[in-house]
C-alpha cells in the first residue's frame, strides 16, 4: 500500500507559476508527485465545478496543490513540506456580500464551461454559482396591505459536519483498467456516476465499496477523494494508495457547511395572518459550491415553512468566496431558512401582540388545501401540522410559566419553532432492492443506502422480516455497499433512505411472493388471493392446516416423484418519484419532494443575562412521522438530531483570519457538545398521520430533529428579554453583548441583584 | 532508533518493533491490527482512541510507544470472552447507545472502568467521566441509560 499526502495552498487567491518538488523526491520512499496540471478533469454533482488539484490557480488557503505518494506516510508527510510553490497571489474576497460587488475578484473565470446539472443557473463573469428565485402572488401588493412589517437580518457562521470519522479512500487502478474503491462515504452510486463522466473510464470498469462508516452528516454525499485517489494509484505504477484526511484538513481541505446571510422583508395583518414574506438568501459557499447551489435552491424553496404566505418572492444567491468549499449538512438549507423565519414568527407575534403559538396556528398550512410557495398542492395526508403544535404545546406546558431560578439574575423562558423538510433531491432520483432466497428460506437483502448511523438498515430489515413472518435474524444486509453486487439507489441524503428504500423493498416482497403464491396454489390447489404468509409458511386462508414451509417453496418445490416447480425466488423492486419535478427557472414554481414531514421543536432554557449563558433545560420534539415502524430508532434521531442542533446552535462556528485561514481547526478552539453538556431531559412525541403512497405510511425523520433547535432557544430568550438573537452561534459572548447592547437596563438590573446577593453572604458571614 | 518492546494486549503478549517517535495508537492499529481503538483527532480531544494501560484509561495518541514497553493494556476487544458479549456490550445495543459506532468502543471501554471502580454512579459521575469522550451521532443520552441498566452486573460481581 502506497500513502498519499496533500500539499496545500497557503494562499487565499493566487496564480501557481511554479512548483518545484524535486526535493521532496530526494525523500527516501517517496514513489512520486503529482499536480493539477498532470488531471485537467472538473468533477462534481450539481455545479460540476471541481478540480481534483488545483489546475493554474488557487482558490482557498488548504486549497490542494499537489499530491506526495510515498511508501510510508512518514515520507510522505516529510516530502509535503518540502514542495516549493511560487504563487502569484490575486486579490481575494472573503465575504459574500463583497462578492457579489460588480469589481470584486472574478473567482472562476470559466464558470459556463463546468458540466452543471439543469436544475442551476450559474452567472458566467460573476461569483454567482447559482441564482434560484422564487415568486408566487404579489408581494408588493401584500407589502401595501399589511398593517404590521417586520424586517431583520440574520446570520449564521461555517460549521463543520465533525464526522467522527475523517474521510478517507483507498484505490486501486488495475492494469486491466478496472478502478477498485474503498472509502467512508454515504453513497457509492454517485462516486461512479462522476468519475464515469469526468474520467471517461466505463462505469462497470468502476467498483466502488462503502464498509460501516462513521458518521456522514450530508459531508459525505456527491464525490470524496475518490477520482483523486484512483488517478493517483494509476500514475504510481497501477499500486492501491490510501489518503486519510487529518482532524485539521477536515476543517481547511475537506467541504464544510456554508456561511449564511438572511434579509427578511414580512408583513402581516393586524388579525396575525401572514400576507407578504420577500426574503434574499446568500450563501458563502467557498472556492467550490458543487453540492452547495443545491442547497441553496433548497432554502429557498422551503422559504415558507409550515405557513400558507399568499405572496411571497425569494432570491437564494450561492456565491463563491475564497474560502474553504462547502457541501450540504444534516437538515440541507432547511435549518438556515427555519432560523429565520421562525424567528419572524415571533417577532411578529409581538407586536401584534398575540402568542407565538396563536400566531403560528392562523397561519398553519392545511394539507389538502394549502398550496407551498413552489405552487405545490399539498395532500391530504402529507401530515397534520396543527397538530403537531398542539402536542407540542401540551408537552412543553406552553401556558404554565416557568419556575423563577433561585438567582434573581437568571430568568427562565420557554421558546418553540415550527419545521418542515423534505428531501432535495433530483425529481428521478430512484431506489431500487432485491432479495433473494436461501435454501433455509432465509433472505440476502440487497440494498444500497448507506449506513453511517441512522439506523435506517434496521427499519428496513424489520420491514422484510414482517411481511414475510420470519424473524429478524434471517433477514442479512451485507455491511458492504458495493457498486458491483448491490442493487441501484441515487443517494443516502435528505431523509429518503426509509422512504425510497423502503418502497422499492415492498415491491420487491410484492413480486417475491407473487412467485411463492403461485407455486403454493399448484401445490396446495388453491386459488393465489386464499393463500396467505404467516409464520415463514404459506398457508390456506381459515384452513391452517393446509400449509407448505417457505422453505420447500424457495428454491422450487419438488413433488414426492420429483418432478419440480417454480425455482429460486428473486424479489425485485423499484422506488421512481412520479410526481416530482424541476422547478420553473424564473417562479420556482413545481413540485420538489416526494413527502414533507412536519414537526415543532419546543425548549424550556434558563438564561444568565450576566454572563450570557443559557443552559437548555428540556426539549421536546413533535413529529409527524407517517408511522413509526421502530420507536428506538426514532428515539436515537431524536437525541442525536437534538443535541447537535443544540452544539450547532451554541458553541459552534469556523473562523477565518483577515487572510481566510481557519483559525480553529482542532476540537479545542472548535467546541462541540459533550456528555456534560446535555440537557437534562430530551422528550419526543409522534403524530402518525399515515401517507399513503410511503412504506407503512412512514415518512423520513433524520435530519428533522435539528432544524427546531437553535429558533426555539432564540424565541425563548427573545420571549423572555425583547432581546433579538440574529446570529449564530448562541454563545456567552454574542449573547452577553447582545443583553449589554439591547436591553442594558435589563442588564445593569441583573448586576445589581448579583452585586446584592453577594453582599448579603458577606454580611451573613 | 528502533526498539524492540513487549506489551501484553488483551491478555496475549506481544513483541513489536517501535521507532522513538511512534505513538502507541498506531502501533496498536497498525502494527499490531487492533482496529477496536480509533482515532478522530491524533492529539488529545476526542477520546476514541482510549485504552486501559496497567489498568487505567488513557488516551493512546498520546503515549509515546517506547514509554510503555511491559505494559498491559486492554482495548475493546479484550472485554468480552469466546465471542460472547459482555453485559454492558449487550446493554449498549438494547438501549441503542449506538449510531454510526465508530466512537463506541471507547465508550465500552471507559463505561466499564467506570463501573468497575464504581458500580453505582450517578448520572452526574457518568457525566463526568466520560465528558473526554466525544459523539458526534448524540448518543450520550442511551449511554447513560445503558451504563445504569448494566451496573447491576457489575455490583453483583463484587459481591
Ligand atoms: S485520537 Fe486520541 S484523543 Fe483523539
Ligand atoms: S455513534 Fe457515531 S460518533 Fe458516536
Amino acid at each position: 500500500m502506497l500513502y498519499a499526502k496533500l500539499v496545500t495552498s497557503t494562499v487565499p487567491h493566487a496564480k501557481i507559476k511554479r512548483i518545484d518538488f524535486s526535493k521532496a523526491l530526494q525523500i527516501p520512499g517517496v514513489v512520486k508527485v503529482v499536480t493539477g496540471k498532470d488531471f485537467p478533469y472538473r468533477v462534481g454533482m450539481y455545479a460540476g465545478d471541481r478540480d481534483l488539484l488545483a489546475i493554474d490557480k488557487v482558490r482557498w488557503v488548504g486549497h490542494p496543490v499537489a499530491a506526495v505518494i510515498a511508501e510510508s506516510l512518514e515520507s510522505a508527510e516529510k516530502a509535503v513540506d518540502l514542495v516549493d510553490i511560487e504563487y502569484e497571489e490575486l486579490p481575494a474576497v472573503f465575504d459574500p456580500l463583497e462578492a457579489l460587488k460588480h469589481d470584486a475578484p472574478l473567482i472562476h473565470e470559466k464558470m459556463e464551461e463546468y458540466r452543471h446539472s439543469p436544475a442551476f443557473k450559474p452567472i458566467p463573469g460573476t461569483n454567482i454559482a447559482n441564482k434560484f428565485t422564487l415568486v408566487k402572488g404579489d408581494v408588493e401588493r401584500g407589502f401595501r396591505e399589511a398593517d404590521v412589517i417586520i424586517e431583520e437580518q440574520f446570520y449564521i457562521p461555517h460549521v463543520s459536519h465533525c464526522y467522527m470519522e475523517v474521510q478517507n479512500v483507498v484505490a486501486h487502478y488495475h492494469l486491466d483498467g478496472t478502478v477498485e474503491i474503498w472509502t467512508s462515504w454515504q453513497n457509492v452510486a454517485p462516486i461512479r456516476q462522476i468519475m464515469a463522466l469526468s474520467l471517461g473510464i466505463p462505469h462497470n470498469k468502476i467498483i466502488v465499496r462503502i464498509p460501516y462508516v462513521g458518521g456522514g452528516f450530508g459531508g459525505k454525499a456527491g464525490l470524496g477523494w475518490e477520482a483523486l485517489v484512483a488517478v493517483l494509484s494509476k500514475e504510481a505504477g497501477f499500486r492501491p494508495v490510501k489518503l486519510v484526511l487529518s482532524r485539521r484538513e477536515q476543517f481547511t481541505v475537506a467541504a464544510v457547511r456554508e456561511g449564511f446571510y438572511g434579509f427578511a422583508k414580512a408583513g402581516f395583518k393586524k388579525d396575525g395572518k401572514f400576507i407578504a414574506y420577500d426574503v434574499k438568501f446568500i450563501l458563502d459557499a467557498g472556492a467550490y459550491a458543487d453540492y452547495t447551489v443545491n442547497v441553496g435552491r433548497a432554502v429557498g424553496y422551503s422559504a415558507d415553512g409550515s405557513y400558507d404566505i399568499p405572496n411571497i418572492r425569494v432570491e437564494s444567491l450561492t456565491v463563491y468566496t475564497n474560502k474553504i468549499p462547502t457541501t450540504a449538512l444534516r437538515g440541507f438549507g432547511y435549518p438556515e431558512s427555519h432560523w429565520v423565519l421562525e424567528q419572524i414568527m415571533d417577532r411578529a407575534a409581538e407586536k401584534i401582540g398575540l402568542d407565538p403559538a396563536e400566531i403560528r396556528r392562523i397561519n398553519l398550512v392545511k394539507p389538502g388545501i394549502s398550496e407551498t410557495c413552489t405552487g405545490e398542492r399539498l395532500r391530504e395526508d402529507a401530515g397534520n401540522p396543527e397538530k403537531v403544535l398542539q402536542t407540542l404545546l401540551e408537552e412543553i406546558e406552553w401556558n404554565v410559566p416557568p419556575e423563577k431560578p433561585g438567582e434573581p439574575w437568571k430568568i427562565r423562558s420557554k421558546g418553540l419553532a415550527l419545521f418542515v423538510k423534505g428531501p432535495a433531491q433530483p425529481p428521478n432520483a430512484a431506489a431500487s432492492a432485491i432479495l433473494k432466497f436461501n435454501e433455509d428460506a432465509s433472505v440476502d437483502l440487497l440494498i444500497a443506502t448507506g449506513n453511517f448511523g441512522q439506523g435506517t438498515i434496521t427499519g428496513l430489515i424489520q420491514i422484510v422480516a414482517e411481511e414475510f413472518g420470519l424473524p429478524l435474524e434471517k433477514i442479512r444486509v451485507d455491511y458492504i455497499r458495493d457498486t458491483h453486487k448491490s442493487a441501484y439507489t441515487w443517494q443516502t441524503v435528505g431523509s429518503r433512505g426509509l422512504f425510497t428504500d423502503g418502497i422499492a423493498i415492498l415491491r420487491a416482497i410484492e413480486d417475491a411472493k407473487k412467485q411463492i403464491f403461485r407455486v403454493a396454489s399448484e401445490v396446495l390447489r388453491c386459488p393465489e388471493d386464499h393463500l396467505e404468509l404467516v409464520n415463514g409458511e404459506v398457508r390456506v386462508k381459515g384452513k391452517p392446516w393446509e400449509k407448505i414451509p417457505l422453505q420447500d417453496i424457495v428454491m422450487g418445490y419438488t413433488y414426492p416423484n420429483g418432478n419440480s416447480i417454480g425455482g429460486p425466488v428473486i424479489g425485485r423492486g423499484v422506488f421512481m418519484s412520479t410526481h416530482t419535478t424541476y422547478l420553473d427557472p424564473e417562479t420556482g414554481q413545481g413540485n420538489p419532494t416526494i413527502f414533507h414531514t412536519f414537526g415543532g421543536a419546543a425548549v424550556d432554557v434558563e438564561i444568565d443575562l450576566l454572563t450570557g449563558e443559557i443552559k437548555v433545560l428540556k426539549i421536546v420534539q413533535v413529529l409527524d412521522l407517517g408511522r413509526v415502524i421502530n420507536p428506538l430508532l426514532v428515539k436515537q434521531q431524536v437525541n442525536g438530531g437534538s443535541l447537535m442542533g443544540l452544539s450547532i446552535g451554541s458553541y459552534e462556528q469556523i473562523k477565518f483570519d483577515e487572510r481566510g485561514w481557519v483559525v480553529n481547526p482542532n476540537f479545542t478552539n472548535y467546541y462541540l457538545i459533550r456528555i456534560k453538556d446535555i440537557p437534562k431531559e430530551v422528550v419526543w412525541k409522534a403524530v402518525e398521520t399515515a401517507q399513503s403512497d410511503g412504506p407503512y405510511g412512514a415518512r423520513g425523520v433524520g435530519e428533522l430533529t435539528m432544524i427546531g433547535i437553535a429558533p426555539a432557544i432564540a424565541n425563548a430568550i427573545y420571549r423572555a428579554t425583547k432581546v433579538k438573537i440574529n446570529q449564530l452561534p448562541m454563545n456567552p459572548e454574542n449573547l452577553w453583548k447582545a443583553f449589554k447592547e439591547q436591553r442594558p437596563d435589563l442588564f445593569d438590573e441583573a448586576l445589581k441583584m448579583f452585586i446584592e446577593s453577594k453582599k448579603l453572604v458577606e454580611v451573613r458571614a | 532508533m528502533v526498539h524492540k518492546i513487549t506489551l501484553t494486549v488483551n491478555g496475549y503478549k506481544r513483541t513489536v518493533e517501535v521507532k522513538d517517535n511512534e505513538l502507541l495508537l498506531d502501533v496498536l492499529r497498525d502494527k499490531l491490527k487492533i482496529k477496536g481503538l480509533k482515532a478522530a483527532c491524533w492529539r488529545g480531544e476526542c477520546g476514541l482512541c482510549t485504552v486501559l494501560l496497567n489498568g487505567k484509561l488513557v488516551k493512546s495518541c498520546l503515549v509515546l510507544a517506547v514509554e510503555v514497553d511491559g505494559s498491559e493494556i486492554v482495548t475493546v476487544e479484550g472485554l468480552s470472552r469466546d465471542g460472547e458479549l459482555t453485559e454492558l456490550q449487550k446493554a449498549f445495543i438494547e438501549h441503542g447507545a449506538l449510531q454510526c459506532g465508530f466512537c463506541t468502543p471507547a465508550f465500552v471501554l471507559a463505561s466499564h472502568q467506570l463501573l468497575l471502580e464504581n458500580p453505582n454512579p450517578t448520572d452526574e459521575e457518568i457525566k463526568e467521566k466520560l465528558s473526554g469522550i466525544l459523539c458526534r451521532c448524540g448518543t450520550y443520552y442511551e449511554i447513560i441509560e445503558a451504563i445504569k441498566s448494566a451496573s447491576n452486573f457489575y455490583r453483583k460481581k463484587q459481591r
